[in-house]
């Protein structure tokens, strides 16, 4: 018959229009929020989603893995008094790293021996250069330059960042990378560790 | 929000026609239907013309912000979205579609490549930027920027428009009403920008023999 | 990893003596051939050694040497090793090396752009238009006496990024303060635009003959894109009508040439990873997959066993999702205006979030390494894999099969348009979902094995018709094996490292060349790198799919209708990003 194929495909569209009602429906009934809520975002960007998928940015925002990377940042600790310590030594390997090249870095040099000091004197990042691959971060020997989750930072005119633009605490770095800051902070504990036993032998061996 | 105060008339409704009167400036009624159907051209430059899509598509559906109808001409659209690497080649092309374009009309630079040539600079058949022919309204950054980070720019420019003001816009200006047309560039041995002909003569005239 | 053994030189030089030799450089495999020789030679790899499909042609700038080296890169469709021959020309222009177009008709585009980027002219080729930049351009890029505009230093890192490195606009560094650069004493008012004629001229060729038994009209030209919707991408083309047949068409491309290869060779390798990402946008996974495999290749590594098999997990998801995109994207250009395509996009949508959940982007992966991936699977994006193979995907296929597949409207559309036959895909280099329509089991996975994918059991999708429907159905048998080889790695993914050399930003590859060779879903994706021992590849070459797919498409829409012509555009799918590059 001419036309079956036509209503058996109708026949789809009908099934997901009709999904649309009744996942609502049976959520509802079971008191639970499909929309604005973590658990009905999950639900509808799982395996069992029918029906309405749209996650309705701004009002509410998709879940985002860890892994998640958009622009990098780097990382400060918060010190003594408040003091911002920017964890990068401008060692430079990011710079080195970056596929397009977007990554300047100034060293700063001590004044009084000319020797280079482990703080950059500027940072910049041209946003509108870099391709968010990830490999400064992946690359960065001493955790300072990090991916950021944040994704919101469209503008009116280009964006170049500079070392204060760039600057995140170590508190928002935990907060969007729980598992991967724990990960590093043992690994540094292990680390400083190990260098303090060291130290201690040599010293029992003088 | 300083501009919203600027945009709300100085008057009070008496409490009895309260709800039953809403009072508003031209401005926000004129900003209101234009932000609420800001319709882009339908082209696709690259990468970022697929998250573009995806965008349309059901999870992020730009449908919810009057966004959905891309318009295949530019006769009928608000917005050109640059969304990926312009390239020299495919810089006229653009052009003409911008100045075909009527007012009002918003461009925005998606992504990195149409905000400054993106990992693709260095290529030597990049512009880099649209911002060098085109008056860019948003820039958003990224590589592609995602389809939430696209939604976030178009908020972006939402709030733009929402700041102009009837008084001033050029469209309505006879004076600078064709303030925006762009001359078409040329393909010669590089691109030409023919405003800047004179400009390009000096220097090739002042280069050291190759 | 089997490594196939690339060349069969004592036959060659046994059969011809005196007119190749075999090439003696460190690293290399292959026989040069004389100039005055290659088509005699040619002809009998083709015929009489039975190297029937010529995947890659290309060009070389050995400067140092004062050499233009030209490589081809022949197979069988049968399955095994390939053959590799070159020709060396001095380096003085005019260049000239005799064209293979008769031989093979699928070089057309490819001597084009060795023509478009290396100023080798191709005696005999008759049509040898630039074909990525515009005609009057000056130069030819990849030259490596070549110096782009914005030209900084030979290789990346530069300099001026470290240890002081105050931000500049690369603009401040131009003369012209942009990316611009002019001849000594070019005036552009003087300047007389190219009108494209020669464009134009080329399609006249094919006007000779009327189309019977229809009334006499005149012919237009109409050109087709770069904006246009339904081209998939900037392309354009410029089709010469009767009426509303098709007559004769040229495809005009080199509108997203975004200078990949000549970018390539100043990158470190590591640098290149994310640059391939961006070639075919929808596959970043395989793209990484075709570019590490050369790349170890070359460096001989060995990769770890747990990462083999991530691999192949992500670039069958890849395959997966590139398909879905594919029928719906076939049914917007038919007219189906987007409902597919929103079923196709949601489930992309469920594949793009693994991808962002292991590799942190959505599109652009950038998770290969060489010797591995980057980092392993977490749990739970593991789950949702097991979740999307085992239950959803293949659901979802099935119902967008009882969605589509019987419809009329869309069977009317397909069955019997564009016809394809054997002899002529194979003729024009035609790979991938295409070639394997028109009836010929050639697929890389089992032609020749790359990676692991020797160990599954998955049966290579073929249809024998060729034509649009064929296409178009073969896409779900695709899906379908996808999904049988994700089933067996997913059983049998083993624990262990992920990769078997050390996170280091610097690699060291030995001197040499190496071709390498993957099924993309698109096609044979394959990648050319010349390695001289620096951190930089001396010359790093693309073999994207869709170009070499593209140039069947003259052959295959000549006497059809111009509204098919829009859907056979969506079934060689095609990409810019990989097309242009």
């Amino acid at each position: 018959m001419y036309g079956k194929g036509i209503l058996k495909g109708l026949s789809v569209t009908w099934k997901r229009f009709w999904d649309t009602y009744t996942d609502d429906i049976s959520w509802m009934l079971r008191g639970k929020k499909r929309y604005n809520s973590d658990e009905g975002i999950r639900h509808r960007s799982s395996k069992d989603t029918k029906g309405i998928f749209t996650v309705q940015y701004p009002e509410e925002q998709l879940i985002v893995p860890e892994e998640f990377r958009y622009v990098p940042f780097l990382v400060y600790d918060e010190g003594a008094d408040g003091k911002k310590e920017v964890r990068c030594t401008s060692c430079g390997i990011c710079a080195k790293v970056c596929p397009p090249q977007c990554i300047w870095i100034v060293r700063t040099n001590d004044p009084s021996t000319g020797r280079p000091v482990p703080v950059p004197t500027d940072f910049f990042v041209d946003m509108d250069i870099c391709m968010n691959c990830g490999f400064c971060a992946e690359y960065c020997p001493f955790d300072a330059i990090k991916m950021d989750h944040d994704f919101d930072i469209a503008s009116y005119q280009r964006n170049v960042y500079n070392l204060e633009k760039l600057m995140k605490p170590a508190s928002y770095y935990a907060g969007i990378r729980p598992e991967n800051y724990t990960r590093e902070e043992e690994a540094r504990k292990a680390k400083e560790a190990a260098k303090a036993a060291k130290a201690e032998a040599n010293a029992a061996a003088a | 929000m300083e501009n919203e105060k600027l945009s709300l008339p100085n008057y009070t409704i008496p409490e009895d026609l309260q709800n039953v009167v809403a009072i508003t400036t031209l401005d926000r009624l004129y900003n209101w239907g234009r932000r609420s159907s800001v319709w882009p051209l339908m082209f696709g430059l690259a990468c970022c013309a697929i998250e573009m899509i995806a965008a349309q598509t059901a999870r992020y559906d730009m449908a919810r912000f009057g966004m959905e109808v891309m318009r295949p001409t530019p006769r009928q659209a608000d917005m050109m979205l640059v969304s990926g690497t312009v390239t020299k080649k495919m810089l006229p092309s653009i052009i003409r579609l911008y100045n075909q374009m009527p007012e009002p009309k918003y461009v925005v630079a998606m992504g990195a490549c149409a905000s400054s040539g993106g990992p693709f600079k260095e290529g030597y058949n990049v512009v880099a930027g649209i911002d060098k022919f085109l008056p860019v309204d948003v820039y958003i950054p990224g590589c592609p920027p995602t389809p939430q980070a696209l939604i976030a720019g178009m908020i972006k420019l939402q709030e733009k428009i929402d700041k102009q003001s009837i008084k001033h816009v050029t469209w309505y200006n006879k004076e600078k009403k064709d303030g925006n047309y762009v001359p078409m560039p040329i393909l010669g041995p590089d691109l030409i920008d023919v405003r800047r002909n004179a400009e390009i003569r000096d220097v090739a005239a002042a280069k050291e023999s190759a | 990893m089997a490594t196939p053994v690339l060349t069969q030189t004592v036959d060659l030089a046994a059969r011809f003596p005196g007119k190749v030799s075999a090439d003696a450089r460190p690293g290399y495999a292959g026989i040069i051939v004389n100039k005055e020789n290659l088509v005699e030679v040619a002809t009998a790899v083709r015929d009489e050694f039975g190297f029937d499909l010529l995947t890659a042609v290309t060009g070389v700038d050995y400067i140092a040497e004062n050499k233009m080296e030209v490589v081809y890169h022949a197979y069988k469709t049968t399955g095994g090793a390939g053959l590799v021959f070159r020709v060396q020309v001095e380096r003085v222009d005019p260049i000239e090396v005799p064209s293979l177009i008769n031989i093979w008709p699928g070089v057309d585009f490819q001597e084009r752009e060795a023509w478009d980027l290396y100023g080798i002219k191709f005696t005999g080729h008759p049509d040898l238009r630039r074909i990525l930049m515009w005609e009057g351009f000056e130069g030819h890029p990849l030259r490596k006496d070549w110096k782009e505009p914005f030209f900084e230093e030979e290789v990346k890192p530069f300099k001026s990024r470290w240890p002081d490195g105050q931000h500049t606009f690369a603009e401040n560094k131009n003369p012209f303060r942009d990316n611009l650069n002019f001849p000594k004493d070019f005036d552009p008012e003087k300047y007389v635009v190219d009108k494209e004629e020669d464009l134009y001229m080329s399609l006249e060729r094919d006007t000779t003959k009327d189309v019977e038994g229809n009334m006499k009209t005149d012919h237009i030209v109409v050109n087709m894109g770069p904006h246009h919707p339904s081209t998939h991408g900037v392309l354009r083309v410029a089709v010469q009508l009767d009426g509303e047949t098709i007559i004769g068409l040229k495809p005009v491309m080199g509108y997203l040439h975004r200078n990949h290869d000549k970018i390539g060779e100043r990158n470190t390798y590591l640098q290149n990873i994310p640059y391939t990402d961006r070639l075919d946008y929808f596959n970043s996974m395989s793209n990484n997959f075709g570019y590490v495999t050369t790349v170890e290749k070359l460096m001989k590594i060995p990769v770890a066993e747990r990462a083999e098999y991530i691999r192949v997990i992500m670039a069958e998801l890849s395959r997966i999702q590139n398909h879905l995109i594919f029928i719906g994207m076939l049914m917007n250009d038919l007219g189906t205006m987007y409902t597919p395509s929103l079923y196709a996009f949601e489930e992309r949508e469920l594949v793009l979030d693994i991808f962002e959940a292991v590799s942190g982007a959505r599109m652009m992966c950038n998770y290969f390494r060489f010797g591995g991936v980057v980092r392993d699977i977490p749990d739970f994006a593991m789950q949702k894999i097991k979740d999307l193979v085992f239950e959803r995907l293949p659901a979802k296929t099935d119902e967008m099969e009882r969605f589509l597949n019987e419809n009329e409207i869309l069977v009317a559309r397909l069955k019997g348009i564009h016809v394809l036959n054997a002899e002529d895909a194979i003729k024009y280099s035609v790979t991938g979902p295409v070639l394997r329509a028109t009836g010929v089991p050639y697929d890389l996975r089992r032609a020749d094995p790359y990676s692991i994918y020797d160990r599954f059991d998955f049966d290579v999708a073929v249809r024998q018709n060729g034509d649009m429907m064929d296409n178009y159905l073969i896409r779900f048998d695709e899906i379908r094996q996808s999904l049988r080889i994700l089933e067996q790695a997913i059983k049998q993914i083993p624990q262990g490292p992920i990769n078997s050399q050390k996170a280091a930003y610097q690699v060291r590859v030995p001197a040499g060349e190496a071709y390498g060779r993957i099924e993309s879903p698109k096609g044979e994706l394959a990648f050319y790198i010349v390695s001289n021992g620096k951190p930089n590849a001396y010359r790093y070459h693309v073999r994207p799919a869709s170009f070499v797919n593209l140039t069947a498409v003259e052959s295959m829409c000549k006497g059809s209708k111009i509204a098919d012509f829009v859907a056979l555009l969506a079934m060689l799918d095609i990409v810019m990003g990989e097309l242009d590059r």
